[in-house]
């Protein structure tokens, strides 16, 4: 059977198991479709959680990008995990006692004030979609190179199936699909790298292979390997990296701020029956994206010494094109590999100076791993099922908070009071419907911008929401005009700043290199400083400002402790 | 009002916040600490094949703060029974 056969069944198969998920557990209340009834057991939760946390970016690009960045890829690594232990710690707890079912439901809530939800709302929508646009994105790849259809009917079939298991389910729907989507992602990111890791070091677990001996019989320590073949091809030693101390410190914190500010992480917390099964499933939660964090980096290693190994061959010479691997003709096709034979010899050669031959896009490294390695063709279909379940996951986690945001935040809370619990689900599942399409649009349609949104969308996150939901609860004097002069000072500067550098929308008005940044953080780490203002601003607002009715400061009191937390409630 | 009195819902608070900052402590220390402010120094120490700085900045550090998470757990469960304000 050819390998395009076999991905077609394997992806086909796990599209089949997501739907049958899906007419499984439909939700038939908003409290289902919003928090899946507040019923899902701690593991499952954790689970769910890590798929959804674990998205396109993970699975697919993470790994390449540390393959290329070496120490300085640890930045993805600590913040991306680092976060879950803020909001084990300081948020998750909490959040669940206070029992509702959104983030700008806190905000709005706690600062008692409209205007307070209003601002909440917005920058969960425009996280979300910033972020989900890029889970379409990566969908679509998936599709093209290993199904071969065009990147337009990949987004389409993709935007199919969260359709129907979103809109159909809502959070229910979504956390039992999340759990078999985990399933698969992990054990199609693992199958390959344990191969792989056999293969090089002689070690079953890539945690440990990373820092083994090379098993070619040199006896030499794969890092160290890695380090003397960085040298010789004029990069940065693998081990060290070139960014500055300042900037991998901020943009490891805004991460890990932002992380823990993200609205389609923390509404996971609400669906777990008691406060002691949220503190608990965060800690499955990062159990779970643990596997996959300590693998990526494993990876990443592995894969630079196999791809500079196959291009310049043992004797660092260079291989004919003639000669080349199927890899990377099949890569060529795409554009995601490029090669142009400057000096005419008919070989292919890489490095990091003016010999470099190649252009290679960071991202297919984990998809054209199993290639590299030359494993059997089921390897490389799973992969291809792995990165669409990684992708799926995540979109739907976050279409679901865009819908809620609309039929809950904005409609039943704010705009349309009155409307009946069954009114206000078919406007979630309408909302649901629209985002789909707009994400989907997006995904055919990228802004040429997708990485640098994702920057956004952590320092959004990490600006606002963050110090705003901390606040409310660990400092019962922050009012509501602290709160909302606060969110709004982290925010204007985080996006001025990235707008200054990046010219998202308008033409940049600096160039976005180190001598020009601030304190010398880059526009990835600047949420970390917008962090602070957004602090600073809400005490100094709060000091000269009325004080917070005694009915709110009760409220503040009683989520600090579990006892008496009932299901989610329907106001 | 769950607490007995003021002083027992304040005592709670107390032990709470005070567990929260050691584990926060230790959660700077194995990232920031040792995987970046102090990295250079550390990746002089050799660590099954790694160097040290480098092992906490990508393997450390996350297995680390899983520790981390269920030790809260377990504390937290247990000062909730000590003040009587666990959930049934």
């Amino acid at each position: 059977m050819d390998l395009q056969t076999l991905t077609y069944i394997i992806v086909g198969a796990t599209f089949a198991l997501y739907i049958g998920i899906a007419i499984w557990a439909r939700a038939g209340s908003t409290q289902e479709f919003y928090v899946a009834g507040g019923g899902v057991s701690p593991l499952a939760n954790g689970m769910a959680t890590a798929a959804d946390w674990m998205s396109a970016a993970s699975f697919i690009s993470m790994a390449g990008l540390i393959s290329f960045m070496g120490y300085d890829g640890s930045v993805y690594l600590m913040g991306w995990t680092g976060g879950y232990v803020l909001l084990a710690l300081c948020l998750a707890p909490y959040l669940r006692k206070f029992g509702k079912f959104t983030v700008p439901d806190f905000i709005g809530d706690r600062y008692y004030s409209q205007t307070a939800r209003t601002v909440a709302v917005i920058c969960a929508i425009l996280i979300s979609f910033t972020y989900v646009a890029g889970q379409m994105r990566g969908v679509g790849v998936v599709f093209s190179r290993f199904l071969e259809v065009d990147i337009t009917t990949g987004v389409i079939i993709g935007m199919a199936v969260v359709f129907f298991y979103a809109v159909l389910g809502g959070m229910k729907g979504i956390t039992y699909t999340q759990v078999a989507q985990y399933c698969v992602l992990i054990f199609a990111y693992m199958v390959p790298a344990v191969f792989i890791s056999i293969m090089i070091t002689g070690h079953v677990l890539p945690q440990t292979g990373l820092g083994a001996t090379l098993a070619d019989g040199s006896g030499m320590h794969l890092l160290d390997k890695l380090d003397g073949l960085s040298a010789e091809l004029g990069f940065a030693a693998y081990t060290e990296g070139t960014k500055s101390t300042a900037d991998i410190f901020a943009i490891t914190a805004a991460l890990m701020v932002g992380t823990a500010g993200l609205p389609h992480v923390i509404v996971r917390f609400f669906t777990v029956p008691r406060v002691k099964d949220a503190r608990i499933s965060a800690g499955w939660a990062l159990i779970f994206i643990m596997i996959l964090y300590t693998t990526a980096p494993a990876i990443g290693a592995f894969a630079r010494y196999n791809m500079i190994d196959t291009i310049n061959g043992p004797d660092a010479q260079g291989t004919l094109v003639a000669e080349a691997p199927t890899w990377i003709k099949n890569w060529e096709k795409t554009g995601l590999i490029k090669h142009e034979d400057k000096n005419g010899d008919g070989r292919m050669f890489y490095s990091g100076d003016e010999r470099n031959e190649m252009t290679i896009d960071r991202d297919i490294m984990v998809l054209a791993n199993p290639e590299i390695a030359q494993l059997p063709d089921w390897v490389i279909a799973l992969v291809a099922a792995g990165g669409i379940a990684a992708a799926l996951s995540t979109a739907a986690g976050l279409l679901l908070v865009i819908s809620t945001s609309i039929s809950h935040d904005l409609l039943k809370r704010n705009l349309m009071p009155r409307i009946t619990d069954k009114q206000e689900l078919l406007a979630a599942r309408l909302a649901a419907a629209v985002a789909i399409i707009v994400a989907g649009y997006l995904g055919i349609n990228p802004p040429g911008f997708v990485a640098e949104v994702v920057a956004f969308a952590f320092g959004l996150a990490a600006a606002s929401f963050f110090p705003a939901i901390i606040l409310g609860i660990f400092y019962k004097k922050m009012n509501k005009e602290g709160a909302i002069a606060g969110m709004l000072a982290g925010i204007i500067f985080t996006v001025g700043y990235i707008l200054y550098f990046k010219g998202i929308f308008i033409t940049p008005l600096a160039e976005n290199k180190p001598e020009n940044w601030l304190f010398g953080i880059s526009p990835e780490g600047i949420g970390t400083v917008g962090m602070l203002v957004n602090f600073v601003v809400a005490f100094a607002v709060s000091k000269v400002t009325k004080e917070v009715p005694e009915n709110v400061q009760e409220i503040v009191e009683q989520i600090r402790y579990p006892k008496g937390a009932g299901e989610a409630q329907v106001h | 009002m769950a607490f007995q009195t003021n002083e027992l819902a304040k005592a709670y608070w107390r032990e709470n916040i005070s567990l929260m900052v050691k584990l926060l402590a230790v959660w700077f220390a194995v990232s920031f600490a040792a995987g970046i402010l102090f990295v250079e120094q550390l990746n002089m120490v050799q660590f099954f094949g790694f160097k040290l700085g480098f092992w906490f900045a990508q393997q450390g550090s996350i297995y680390t703060f899983v520790l981390l998470i269920f030790i809260y757990v377990i504390k937290m469960n247990a000062l909730d029974r000590k003040y009587d304000v666990h959930e049934d």
